[in-house]
Parts: structure tokens; sequence; C-alpha cells
């Protein structure tokens, strides 16, 4: 038990060092300590949402990376937020990715649906954003939540009303590539 | 036309369209100098308020210290942003305006509209050749701005300027260089060109590397896709490049190809 405890002490130690190096502006250290972190996974998921960054955007978007990789649903609540709120585009586009592709099975059965549902609401609510790239990363993160969740015909739906009025030829192109992805697979 | 901006993300803003177009006359300098930058930004490319941006091309009250005209600058580089060509012969006027700034953003938003009338203007400032384009003592720059209009002529399709461009390969600054390179990539497709600006995003400098990121997103050069996402620069930057690429190759196809689904994934990966 001694050791056990040693070695996950070590383990936390390790991840508080690697979430210090997300904020050392060294772009190529920061996305091997992502790297880390994601093969850490769940214990580290804790430890990212205690010590994020709320002067650095930059560390805050690996982090968030690093979170929407790991996909557990504890980071649901800190995805929203970021989604909708962040000032910084490359959080709100990582985040917007991140809330597609949670692990909803780990969450008790009775809160699944109400999660879900709370992360078609805000895709969709970014989707009316003026940046472009807000709008991109809301596709793809709808497109993921499309097959991870049971809303997979209201999003369709969602896609479909969007190319009536989508002005930007790369979004537009997201769009019509996320449908051919969905009808592959709802059609299978 | 099509009217492309967003009336709701325009006025969270703070301004009303209304408000912005008279603002453009207020007695506040800084008001006219804003409302020329917000009418840009979200592209509110209804008729009064590319009328009013017209005449701010001719603004004669905001003028700095070294004599400078502000505004005009601002109209400019909005009018570009609007898509209407009725800004054209103004846009061309401003050419010759004793404002560096005013000349580049011109030459600049002459290239974003269909202006084939700007052509031989643009043509001109470059009739002196390298031996001209050297730096203005005192000044951050050279004595035209050679890059934006090289990238104008190379936008507008301007055959007719292939020869007085290619000397521009070779200026001493690297923006230009890249100009020339992306503009006679433009007008010739030739994939040595398209190599050039590849290899420049391995270079040392960070500026140099995302001015040759823009320039491939420009020209829409499918083969760079890869060398884009693995360049060591900003992701915002790399997805805007991507973003270009893209867009060239929905113009030429409805429908995502193989090309575009990779240019997209690439995209993806980079959220």
């Amino acid at each position: 038990a001694a050791v056990q405890d040693l070695a996950s002490a070590e383990v936390e130690a390790g991840i508080s060092t690697l979430i210090a190096v997300l904020g050392y502006n060294n772009p190529t250290a920061a996305v091997a300590a992502v790297q880390g972190l994601i093969q850490i996974g769940s214990p580290a998921v804790q430890p990212l949402i205690e010590q994020l960054d709320d002067y650095n955007y930059g560390a805050r978007a690996y982090a968030i990376r690093a979170l929407a990789a790991i996909a557990d649903p504890r980071a649901l609540d800190i995805l929203l937020a970021s989604a909708a709120t962040d000032f910084a585009p490359s959080v709100r586009r990582a985040a917007a990715k991140g809330l597609g592709a949670l692990r909803w099975s780990e969450l008790p059965t009775n809160e699944r649906s109400t999660a879900q549902v709370k992360a078609l609401e805000t895709l969709e609510l970014i989707l009316q954003d003026a940046d472009w790239s807000i709008r991109y990363a809301a596709i793809v993160g709808l497109q993921r939540l499309a097959t991870t969740s049971e809303l997979t015909s209201q999003i369709q739906g969602k896609f479909a009303q969007l190319l009536a009025t989508e002005k930007d030829a790369a979004v537009r192109s997201r769009v019509q590539f996320a449908q051919a992805q969905l009808f592959s697979i709802t059609s299978d | 036309m099509q009217s492309n901006w967003s009336q709701s993300a325009a006025e969270t803003e703070g301004l009303t369209v209304e408000q912005a177009i008279a603002n453009l006359q207020s007695p506040d300098l800084s008001l006219r100098y804003y409302a020329a930058w917000w009418l840009g930004k979200f592209r509110v490319n209804m008729p009064a308020a590319v009328e009013a941006l017209i005449v701010a091309l001719e603004d004669e009250a905001d003028r700095t210290e070294l004599g400078g005209y502000p505004l005009r600058r601002n109209a400019a580089r909005a009018l570009g942003k609007l898509g209407d060509t009725q800004a054209v012969p103004g846009l061309i006027r401003c050419l010759a305006c004793e404002d560096y700034y005013v000349r580049e953003a011109a030459a600049q938003s002459l290239g974003m509209l269909d202006a084939p009338a700007a052509i031989l203007p643009l043509m001109e400032l470059l009739t002196g050749g390298v031996e001209e384009a050297v730096p203005v003592p005192g000044r951050p720059h050279l004595t035209q701005p050679y890059d934006s209009v090289i990238e104008a002529l190379g936008a507008l399709q301007a055959k007719q300027a292939i020869s007085l461009i290619q000397p521009f390969l070779e200026h001493p600054q690297a923006k230009v260089q890249y100009a020339a390179t992306r503009a006679m990539y433009q007008l010739t497709q030739e994939d040595s060109y398209g190599q050039s600006l590849v290899k420049a995003l391995e270079g040392n400098d960070l500026q140099l590397r995302r001015t040759a990121l823009s320039d491939l997103g420009a020209i829409g050069y499918l083969p760079a896709r890869e060398a884009i996402a693995r360049c060591a620069v900003e992701n915002s930057f790399k997805l805007l490049a991507l973003k270009g690429l893209l867009e060239h190759q929905a113009k030429l196809h409805e429908a995502p190809t193989q090309d575009t689904i990779q240019v997209m994934t690439l995209m993806d990966s980079l959220l």
C-alpha cells in the first residue's frame, strides 16, 4: 500500500508538472505535455480543471484540448462554459470539439440525456457566432455528438437547416462533410 | 447583391448600422475612424454604407502630424471587404494619394474586388522596377506598397503584368519576394512557385512563416496542406491558411472531394 501511495503521489506531482508546462509559451513542450496528460487520462481530469489558467489563454487552450481528448464527462461544465464564453477563439474551438465526444456512458443513466442536451444547446448557440472558426468547430462538435448520443436525427435536421443559411464556403463544406459521414453511419 | 453581414453579431458591438453611417460625418473624428472600421469589420454592404465610405475616401479633416489620412485608410480597407465595385474608381484615385498607407489599403482592397480597371493603375506603381523599390529614409516602408500592389495584380489575374512582377522575385525583402512568388503562381499556375512558398514555411522568422502561410492560403495551393498543418505557427494561422485551400476547392467542386476531406481532417485536428 505504501508503494501504491508513493506511485500515486508521483503521478500527481507529474500531472502538476505537465500542467505547468502548458503555460511556458513553448509550443513543442506544450504539445508533448498535452500528449502526456492524455496518456495519464482520468487522474489528470480534476487537476486540469482546478489548475485551469485564467490569465494565459494559450495554456488554457492546451488544457482544454487535453480535457477534450481524455473525454471524461466530469469536464462537461468547464467545456460548456469555455465553448460559450471564453474570450479566446482557440479555447472555444477546442471546447466545442470536445463537447461532442465525451464518454457519456460514464454518467449515471438519469443524467446522461440532460448532459447531452446541454452540449447540443451550447453547440447550437455558438453556431450563430460571427467567427467562422467557432462555427466550424461547433459543426465538428455536433457531428461527433450525433454519433455518440441519441440526438442524431435532431442534429441532421440542424445541418440541413444550416446549409440554407450559412454563407461561408469553408463552413458549408464542413457541414456537407458531416452530413456525408452521418449518412454513411446511419444507413449501415 | 447578397447581404453577407450578421446584424445581431454586429449590433452587440455597440453601434447600429444607422449610427455607424451617421458617425462617418460626425464632428468627432475618432467616431468617424471607428465607424469606418466597424462597417468593414461587420461587412455592412448596404448601399448607404458603401456610398458614405466612398465619400470618406476624399476626407480632408482627419490628418496625422506627418500628413497621413487615417479615415481614408480605414475607409479604403473597409470597402475591400464590402465587395461593391462602385468603390473601384474612388480606390483607384487613392493609389495616387501622398499617404503610403492609403495607397497600400487601396491596393489591397482593389485586389479583393472584381476590378479589371485597376490593373493599369496598379502596374504604374511598379514601373520603376526593383531599382526604385527602396526604403524611404526615416520611414518603416518602401517607396510604394510593392507587396500589396503585386498581390492585387495576382488576384486580378493580370497576366500582362508578369514581366513587371518577375524581377521582384529577387527583391531584397522577403515579404516582397513572397508577394511576387504568390502572384507568379496565380498568373502562371507553375508548381515551382507554390513549392518555394512551402519551403518558406520552414524559415527561421515567425512573422515570415505566417506570411508564407497566408500566401499559400490565398493561392489555394493544395499540395501544401500537410506542410501547413505541421508548420511552427499558431493553430489559428494554420486554420486560416487551410480554409483558403478549402475555399479554392469549393469554387471548383460543389460537393466535398477526397482532397477537401483531407484538408478538413487536418483542420479538425487543429481545433
